[in-house]
C-alpha cells in the first residue's frame, strides 16, 4: 500500500559502524520566571534580561555559583541583531563560571524543547557531564526593522568615500522608505498568520467552538490549582514583582469564554471558532531546565526528577496545504512511539503545548481518525486517543502563556516533577509525552522517564 | 554605614557644635572584617584570683598584649574584671576602684568584660548579694561608657571554670568587634561544652546552615556572616520573596528553597533539602517574621493570627521536626530572632511582642530537650536596628528610638548577624535557653 504520508521504516539490517555506547540524561530540575503579557510586567525586560533571572534563579536553587557547565543552550525566537550571542551574555551576567560555554539556538516555538534535546544528547554521547537548556521571548521588546530601501542606503552610505557620492546615495532615499517594518507572525511563503492557518486546520477537522473553550478553561482551572498547591514554588522564581502567570484567569468560566468574538478565520463566517479566549496571547517570558549525567548529578546530591528517553522532529508541507501549518507533531509522535514500541496509552501524563486549543484538539482528532491512521500515518487504522485527564493537568499555553521560546522549558520542567511524583506515589515508572508545534510547520515530541 | 547624624557629629565642625549644644554624640562603632584583629592594644586583667591568673595565661597565649596592672596613660582596648570568687559585696571594692583608674585609658570602642557567677546560683545571702551587685555595677558602668566602647558581663555557673570554652568564646565575642552593639548585658555559660575554633576567621567551617526569611534585610545579613564564617548555607524564604532570594543564594553560594514555613511540612521540607544537598543539618536559624501593628483596640483577626503563625508558630513546629530528625543529633544548633519588644513592650505592637515573648518562652523551655544531643537553642533579641522596616517609622518618632541607648545609634543587620553567628559557633557549646539583646543597651526594658 503505498502511502502519501510519513513513516520511518524499520531499519533492514544493523548498522555496520560502531555506535558508540550511551547513557542516561537526567533532568535535575528546572526554573522559570513567570510569564507576562506583551507590554506588561516584562515591557522594559529585554530577552538577556530575562534569561538571565531565569538563569540565576535555577542556579540559586541547585547550588551552582561558580560551577562551569559542561554546555548552556538556549535561543529567542523574536531576536534582536545585536543578540547574536543572546546565551553567552547572559551566562556572563549569571553566577554560573564565566568559563561555560554556550550556543544559541532559534528553531521558532520548538527552540526550548530541542535545547533540551540537544544537550540530552550530548550528554548521552558522553561529550558533556551537564547542560543548561532553555528558551526565552519577548513579544513586548521585538526588534523593529528598517525599511529594505533604507537598510541598502545606510549599507551603501557606509562604502561610500566621497561626498558627492553620499549625497548621490541618499537622493535614492523615498518617504516610504522611513516607516519601519513592525514584526509579523505571518508565514512567508502564505502570508497567512498563524492563527488563520489554524483556523483552516480548525475547519478541516470539524473542531467546535464548546470543545476549544472547554480546552481554554481546564488550562486555567488546572494552572491555578497548580499554584495553589504549591506545585510552581520549585519551578519558579518571582520577577518584577511577578509570582504567577499574569495570564492566568483563575475565575474564567465557559459563558465568560462563550462571549469572547472570534479573532481568527473570520472569513468563515459563522464558522468561526477561534477566540482570544481559545489562543495564546503575546508573552514575554523565560525558562531552564537542568540536565545531567548521572555521575554529575550524583556527585553533587542533585535532585533526578526523569530521564529524556528520546525525540523526534517532524515537518509538514503546509505551503501547498497537505497538512495544516501546526499539525507536525501528528507525525513525529507516531514515528517516535513506534521506534520505542509504544502506544499512546503506555503514558502517565500528556503536554502538548497550546497553541491555540484547536491545535491541540485537530492533533488528537487526527490520531483518532481511522483514514488518516491508513492512509497518512501507515498504520492498520487509527493512531489511538488518549486519556484526557492525563492532558495538561497541571495548565499549558492557554494559561500560562507563550512566550515561544520558553514554552519547552516550561513543559519539560513541569512533567519532571510530575512523573516523579508520580513515580513515588505509584511506586512504578511513570512516562510522559511532550509536543510541541512550531512556525514553519515544524513540531518537535519527545519522551521523558520518571527517575 | 553609620546614620546621617553620626556621620555629622563625628566631622571636626559637627563635634565642635554638637559638644557645645549638648547633642548626642554617638561614634562610629567598630566592626569586624575578615582577618581583623581581636583587640588593637592591650588588655588588662584585673583581678587576683586563680581564675583570672588562668584567664590572662589563656589571652597570653593568643598572642594578646596582657596586662595584669594597667601602666598609667597607656590607651587601653579591653579591662576585663575577674570577678568568679566574690563571697562579700565588700569585695568588689578592690577589683572595681582599680579597673576605676583605667576607664580613662579606654580607647574609643574598647570594652570592660566582667567575670562573675550568678546571684541565684549562691550559696549564701552574702554570696548573692555580692553577685547581685555586679549585675548592677556593670549595667550602670556600660551606661558611662564612652565612644562606643561597651560593658558586658558573662556568668559563669557553678563548676564552670573561668578557661572552659564558652567563657573563652564568650569573652572573644565581647572583646570582638562582633559584638559592637550589644552592650550591658550578660551571657550565662552553664557548660564545660564546646571548643574554640581552630581557624578564628572561619569558626563555622564545614558547618550546614539554615537560614529563614533570608531574601532581605537581616536575614540576608545573616547568610552574608554565617557564609564569611565558612558555613554553607540553605536559604529559605516565601516563594512571592524568591528573586531577592535568589539573589542571596548566589552572592553567598547557597541553596535557595522557596518554602512557606507556616506549611505543615516545612520542617521536614527543610530537613530533606538540607541532607539531600549537604549531608547533614547543624545550625538553623529562625529568622522569618513580620509585624502587622496596630493599637490592642483595633486588632483584627487576621494581623493577630498572621503574626502569631509565623513569628512563633511556624518555629515550634518546624522545632519538633528538627528534635525528632536523626539528622539533627550532633551538636545541633538553633538561634531564633526575639525582639525587645517581647521584653519591654511596645505600644502598637500587641500581636509582635506577644509572639516575640513567646519565642523566648520557646528558647528556654526548649533548652533541656537540646541539650540530651549536645546541642543549644538561644536567642538574640534585637533593639533599633536599621533596616528598611525601620526606615519607615515617621522621622521625628525614629530619631527618638534610634538614640535612647547607651550607643546613642541604631545597630545594623550586621550587628545582629555577628551574634547569631556566635551563638550557632562551637564556641558557645556551653550557652543554652539564653537571649541575648542586641539594642546598645536600650534604655527602656532593660
Amino acid at each position: 500500500m503505498s502511502i502519501d504520508g510519513q513513516t520511518t521504516p524499520a531499519p533492514e539490517e544493523p548498522a555496520a559502524a560502531a555506535v558508540p555506547a550511551t547513557r542516561r540524561a537526567v533532568i535535575v530540575g528546572g526554573n522559570r520566571i513567570p510569564f507576562a503579557r506583551a507590554g506588561g510586567a516584562y515591557a522594559k525586560s529585554s530577552n538577556q534580561d530575562m534569561l538571565t533571572a531565569a538563569l540565576d534563579g535555577l542556579i540559586a536553587r541547585f547550588g551552582l555559583q561558580d560551577e562551569r557547565i559542561g554546555q548552556v543552550a538556549a535561543g529567542a525566537v523574536l531576536k534582536h541583531s545585536r543578540d547574536f550571542n543572546l546565551t553567552r551574555e547572559a551566562v556572563l551576567g549569571s553566577a554560573l563560571s564565566a568559563e561555560t560555554p554556550v550556543y544559541d539556538l532559534q528553531q521558532a516555538c520548538a527552540t526550548g524543547l530541542e535545547t533540551v534535546v540537544g544537550l540530552a544528547n550530548k550528554i548521552k554521547l558522553g561529550q558533556i557531564e551537564s547542560g543548561i537548556a532553555g528558551g526565552v521571548d519577548s513579544a513586548s521588546d521585538a526588534p523593529v526593522v528598517v525599511s529594505e530601501g533604507l537598510r541598502e542606503v545606510i549599507l551603501d552610505l557606509h562604502r561610500a568615500r566621497t561626498l558627492p557620492q553620499r549625497l548621490q546615495i541618499l537622493s535614492r532615499l523615498r518617504p516610504k522608505d522611513l516607516a519601519p517594518l513592525a514584526p509579523g507572525t505571518a508565514e512567508p511563503r502564505t502570508g497567512l498568520t498563524m492563527g488563520e492557518h489554524q483556523a483552516l486546520t480548525t475547519a478541516q477537522w470539524k473542531i467546535s467552538r464548546e470543545a476549544q473553550d472547554e480546552l481554554a478553561l481546564n488550562s486555567h482551572h488546572n494552572l491555578a490549582a497548580a499554584y495553589e498547591s504549591g506545585f510552581f514554588d520549585d519551578l519558579m522564581t518571582p520577577y518584577r514583582g511577578l509570582t504567577r502567570d499574569a495570564n492566568l484567569r483563575a475565575d474564567t468560566s465557559m459563558e465568560k469564554l462563550a462571549s469572547l468574538k472570534p479573532v481568527f478565520g473570520r472569513n468563515l463566517g459563522a464558522d468561526a471558532t477561534m477566540t482570544a479566549g481559545n489562543s495564546t496571547p503575546l508573552t514575554d517570558g523565560a525558562s531552564t531546565v537542568l540536565l545531567a549525567s548521572d555521575e554529575w548529578a550524583d556527585a553533587r546530591d542533585l535532585p533526578k526528577l526523569a530521564a529524556v528517553v528520546d525525540a523526534e522532529a517532524a515537518a509538514v508541507d503546509f505551503v501547498h496545504g497537505k497538512d495544516g501549518l501546526l499539525m507536525a507533531p501528528v507525525f513525529a509522535v507516531p514515528r517516535l512511539l513506534g521506534r520505542q514500541g509504544l502506544t499512546l496509552a503506555d503514558f502517565d501524563y500528556f503536554e502538548i503545548h497550546e497553541a491555540f486549543a484547536a491545535t491541540v484538539l485537530s492533533t488528537l482528532a487526527a490520531w483518532e481518525d481511522e483514514d488518516f491512521g491508513r492512509t497518512r500515518l501507515g498504520l492498520e487504522g487509527a493512531f489511538g486517543s488518549i486519556d484526557r485527564t492525563r492532558l495538561n493537568v497541571n495548565g499549558s499555553s492557554l494559561a500560562a502563556g507563550h512566550p515561544f521560546a520558553a514554552t519547552g522549558g516550561r513543559i519539560v520542567g513541569t512533567l519532571a516533577k510530575m512523573l516523579h511524583a508520580k513515580a513515588a506515589s505509584a511506586g512504578r515508572p511513570a512516562r510522559g509525552l511532550v509536543s510541541v508545534c512550531a512556525a514553519g510547520g515544524q513540531g518537535v515530541v519527545a519522551i521523558l522517564e520518571s527517575l | 554605614m553609620a546614620d546621617t547624624y553620626t556621620q555629622m557629629v563625628n566631622s571636626n565642625l559637627g563635634r565642635s557644635v554638637a559638644r557645645k549644644l549638648g547633642l548626642p554624640q554617638p561614634a562610629v562603632l567598630r566592626r569586624y572584617k575578615s582577618g581583623q584583629p581581636l583587640v588593637t592594644g592591650p588588655v588588662v586583667v584585673v583581678g587576683d584570683t586563680p581564675g583570672a591568673d588562668k584567664l590572662a595565661a589563656e589571652l597570653l597565649s593568643w598572642d594578646l598584649d596582657v596586662r595584669r596592672h594597667a601602666v598609667p596613660a597607656e590607651k587601653l582596648a579591653a579591662i576585663i574584671l575577674v570577678l568568679d570568687e566574690l563571697e562579700h559585696p565588700a569585695e568588689l571594692e578592690r577589683p572595681v576602684l582599680a579597673a576605676a583608674g583605667s576607664l580613662r585609658d579606654l580607647q574609643p570602642c574598647g570594652r570592660l568584660i566582667t567575670l562573675s557567677r550568678p546571684a541565684a546560683e549562691a550559696s549564701s545571702p552574702h554570696a548573692a548579694a555580692a553577685r547581685q551587685g555586679v549585675d548592677g555595677f556593670l549595667r550602670s558602668l556600660a551606661k558611662e561608657l564612652r565612644a562606643g566602647a561597651t560593658g558586658n558581663g558573662v556568668l559563669l555557673g557553678n563548676g564552670t571554670a573561668t578557661t572552659s570554652p564558652s567563657v573563652l568564646g564568650a569573652v572573644r565575642f565581647f572583646l570582638s568587634a562582633r559584638s559592637a552593639f550589644v552592650d550591658g548585658q550578660f551571657l550565662s555559660v552553664s557548660t564545660e561544652d564546646g571548643a574554640l575554633p581552630p581557624d578564628p576567621d572561619r569558626p563555622l567551617a564545614g558547618k550546614v546552615a539554615v537560614v529563614t526569611g533570608a531574601a532581605r534585610g537581616i536575614g540576608a545579613e545573616i547568610a552574608r556572616t554565617l557564609h564569611r564564617d565558612g558555613a554553607t548555607l540553605v536559604l529559605v524564604d516565601i516563594p512571592a520573596a524568591g528573586d531577592q532570594l535568589a539573589s542571596v543564594a548566589n552572592e553567598v553560594r547557597g541553596t535557595a528553597l522557596q518554602l512557606d514555613i507556616t506549611g505543615a511540612d516545612a520542617g521536614q521540607r527543610i530537613i530533606d533539602h538540607a541532607v539531600q544537598r549537604h549531608g547533614r543539618l547543624d545550625i538553623v536559624v529562625h529568622n522569618a517574621g513580620v509585624t502587622r501593628d496596630k493599637l490592642m483596640a483595633n486588632m483584627d483577626q487576621a494581623r493577630w493570627n498572621l503574626v502569631i503563625n509565623i513569628n512563633i508558630a511556624a518555629q515550634l513546629r518546624i522545632n519538633e521536626a528538627l528534635l525528632a530528625s536523626e539528622y539533627f543529633r550532633s551538636t545541633p544548633r538553633i538561634v531564633s530572632v526575639a525582639s525587645t519588644s517581647g521584653i519591654a513592650g511596645n505600644r502598637g505592637q500587641t500581636n509582635y511582642a506577644a509572639s516575640k515573648g513567646g519565642v523566648m518562652g520557646m528558647v528556654r523551655a526548649t533548652a533541656p530537650l537540646l541539650a540530651t544531643a549536645g546541642g543549644t537553642i538561644n536567642a538574640v533579641a534585637p533593639g533599633f536596628i536599621e533596616t528598611d522596616m525601620t526606615a519607615r517609622i515617621p522621622f521625628a518618632v525614629r530619631e527618638v528610638a534610634r538614640r535612647l541607648n547607651s550607643l546613642q545609634q541604631g545597630g545594623m543587620p550586621s550587628d545582629v548577624a555577628e551574634t547569631i553567628a556566635f551563638l550557632a559557633s562551637d564556641a558557645a557549646g556551653g550557652i543554652n535557653g539564653q537571649v541575648l539583646r542586641v539594642c546598645g543597651q536600650n534604655l527602656v526594658g532593660a
